[in-house]
């Protein structure tokens, strides 16, 4: 290569280089567009918002808004603003996780540590649970928590989460499992250590990183539920998702835009903080069901 | 961890091996027990429960008097669920290789080593930490046909601009294809990222050395040996696609009229909130059949994939 065409190459790779970057700013700026603009509405008034433009900034920063879809907005029949129910789904989040989670690695360790007949099978018919739309179990769902007395209740969402988060919980720790040496556990059963010891002395120990995963994949999830939510809780048991459909869609005298944004921010929130503090673990859970390994 | 190991088994008295040993032989049956009970019944129970409810003329509570394919022809002939279907095509499609289509482009592009890359990476993925309600709340005011995307453009002085499909019947199915591929592109994104960095890099150089230039190594070696993350990913955008229901939620609604239902909202509609228990289970049963038509097949290569290896 002669040192002309050399010096061609590098300009054109500059070139290159750079509508790179500009392409790749600017799809930045479109993924971040509808947040800023979230943002700015929620800190305008309703005069702002009537005169300005998507992006026109507030001409002060105005905090009524927060306040009001905090503790004041309507959702529905009652004007408590979005706490209590963004306290309901902690209430339904927090049991549902933990559950789901000890569940699935509990599962996870039988599946890959203690093979009994039938169990490969078991989790293969899991699996498919992690992929029914689950429009196909609701109305027995619904029949079914009726008869148990726990229909509109929190305990009876906390339920719903745990038996369909389970089969994703297990495919995790199953996969996780499958890759500490089989040698390791069989030795320690020879020794005469039980289920339970080599889970709690061998196991578990290792377990951090997948533990992370599963829980910040399984708070999302049941964080971001609208289906179940809507489906099967009571007006004062309502996730914050529920509660957030229905005071964008209360419509009392004029829409302030502002009161819906500050709402959904908030309702937002707690995903976003995860997302932002353990994201490398948020992409690895997505990623697990995917891609193999 | 051997240490561990060592730990655990000095703790173990040879005369309490026997009876430890049967009780361990239960012990994996007992601690799988409530899943596997749980899953035969909240499955496949309720999924054959629903399977007979579609078979019934249910109304406002489940009776179970058999009407053989009546529900689901009726459900054939209603109009706002044939709507729903080619809608969900319409949505399915779309959303499907647009999110392809950007993924791959915006992971290919990351890939150059790319200064902050894990900041542009960050901000490319947030969306699919956020509820779809949340997503279609926002997407709702930006689309506002009178105060959103339109009255900034011609504020910026484009006086013609009109933009106004969340008020359009015939266009309003875009707008869920708009904020959906915004909620989860980023995220097929995050997933050829991760196939292209395990791609063979002895491969990539041998092809180099031979003079491949860069646009042929990833056309003719890099993608096709994606192709498992591919079909994955199809898997999974198809299976958002189909079980798509708080977006169209709370973005439309539905609406205007029923132009914008896909069939999640058809069945919820008619089975909670319109008394229609039999035609809303033969709706989710059309549902299941398509996401086991593309389920099955993706199944069974993986369970093949996995005895090969």
């Amino acid at each position: 290569m002669s040192n002309v065409a050399k010096r061609q190459t590098s300009t054109l790779d500059k070139v290159l280089r750079i509508a790179l970057y500009v392409c790749l700013l600017g799809m930045a700026a479109v993924y971040l567009a509808p947040f800023l603009v979230m943002l700015l509405t929620s800190l305008k008034d309703v005069e702002e918002i009537r005169s300005g433009t998507l992006l026109s900034l507030p001409s002060s920063l105005n905090f009524d808004a927060w306040s009001k879809a905090w503790s004041g907005a309507c959702t529905g029949s009652q004007c408590e603003g979005m706490a209590p129910y963004f306290f309901n789904s902690f209430q339904i989040v927090i049991p549902a996780v933990a559950i789901s989670t000890l569940l699935g690695a509990l599962n996870g360790y039988v599946i890959s540590h203690w093979k009994f007949k039938g169990s490969d099978v078991f989790f293969a018919a899991l699996l498919v649970g992690c992929f029914i739309p689950f429009q196909v179990i609701l109305l027995p769902m619904a029949r079914t928590l009726g008869w148990l007395g726990i229909a509109n209740t929190t305990t009876g969402l906390v339920m719903v989460h745990v038996v369909y988060g389970v089969a994703f919980t297990t495919l995790f720790f199953r996969n996780f499992y499958q890759s500490i040496p089989v040698e390791l556990v069989k030795a320690a059963r020879l020794d005469g250590a039980g289920f339970f010891t080599i889970f709690y002395r061998i196991i578990l120990p290792v377990s951090t990183p997948i533990i992370v995963v599963t829980v910040i994949w399984q708070f999302t999830q049941i964080w971001n539920d609208f289906l179940f939510g809507v489906a099967f809780s009571g007006f004062d048991t309502q996730p914050v998702t529920v509660a957030l459909n229905n005071l964008v869609n209360t419509s009392f005298g004029g829409k302030e835009y502002n009161v819906d944004m500050a709402a959904a921010i908030i309702a937002a929130l707690p995903t976003l903080v995860v997302y932002i503090l353990a994201g490398k673990y948020f992409v690895r859970g997505l990623t697990a069901g995917a891609v193999k390994g | 961890m051997n240490k561990n190991a060592a730990n655990a088994g000095s703790g173990a008295t040879p005369a309490g091996r026997p009876a430890r040993l049967s009780l361990a032989d239960w012990m994996p049956k007992i601690v799988m027990a409530p899943t596997v009970i749980a899953a035969i019944v909240c499955i496949y129970g309720y999924m054959i429960w629903t399977a007979v409810l579609s078979f019934t003329n249910s109304r406002m509570l489940p009776t179970y008097k058999f009407v053989g394919f009546d529900q689901y022809e009726r459900l054939f002939m209603n109009d706002r669920w044939m709507v729903a279907l080619s809608n969900l095509g319409i949505f399915g499609g779309l959303f499907i290789l647009i999110c392809l289509f950007l993924g791959v482009m915006l992971a290919i592009f990351l890939d150059q080593k790319i200064r902050a890359e894990g900041a542009i990476r960050t901000i490319y993925l947030y969306p699919m930490a956020i509820s779809f309600i949340v997503t279609g709340t926002a997407w709702k005011w930006l689309l506002n046909p009178t105060n959103g995307i339109e009255k900034m453009m011609i504020e910026l002085g484009f006086e013609d601009f009109r933009f106004n499909w969340l008020s359009d019947p015939d266009m309003v199915v875009y707008c869920l294809v708009i904020a959906a591929v915004w909620q989860a592109s980023g995220f097929v994104m995050a997933l050829f990222l991760a196939g292209l960095r395990g791609v063979d890099s002895e491969m990539i150089k041998a092809a180099q050395l031979d003079g491949a230039s860069t646009i042929t190594t990833y056309r003719r070696i890099i993608l096709p040996s994606l192709k498992p993350v591919f079909f994955s990913a199809l898997v999974i955008l198809s299976h958002i696609a189909i079980k798509s229901f708080d977006l169209v939620a709370a973005l439309t609604n539905g609406g205007p009229g029923y132009s914008s239902d896909l069939p999640a909202n058809f069945m919820y509609a008619h089975a909670f909130t319109r008394s229609q228990i039999g035609l809303g289970a033969a709706s989710a049963m059309v549902m299941l059949g398509c996401v086991l038509a593309i389920l099955v097949p993706y199944l069974y290569s993986e369970l093949r994939g996995e005895r090969h290896e």
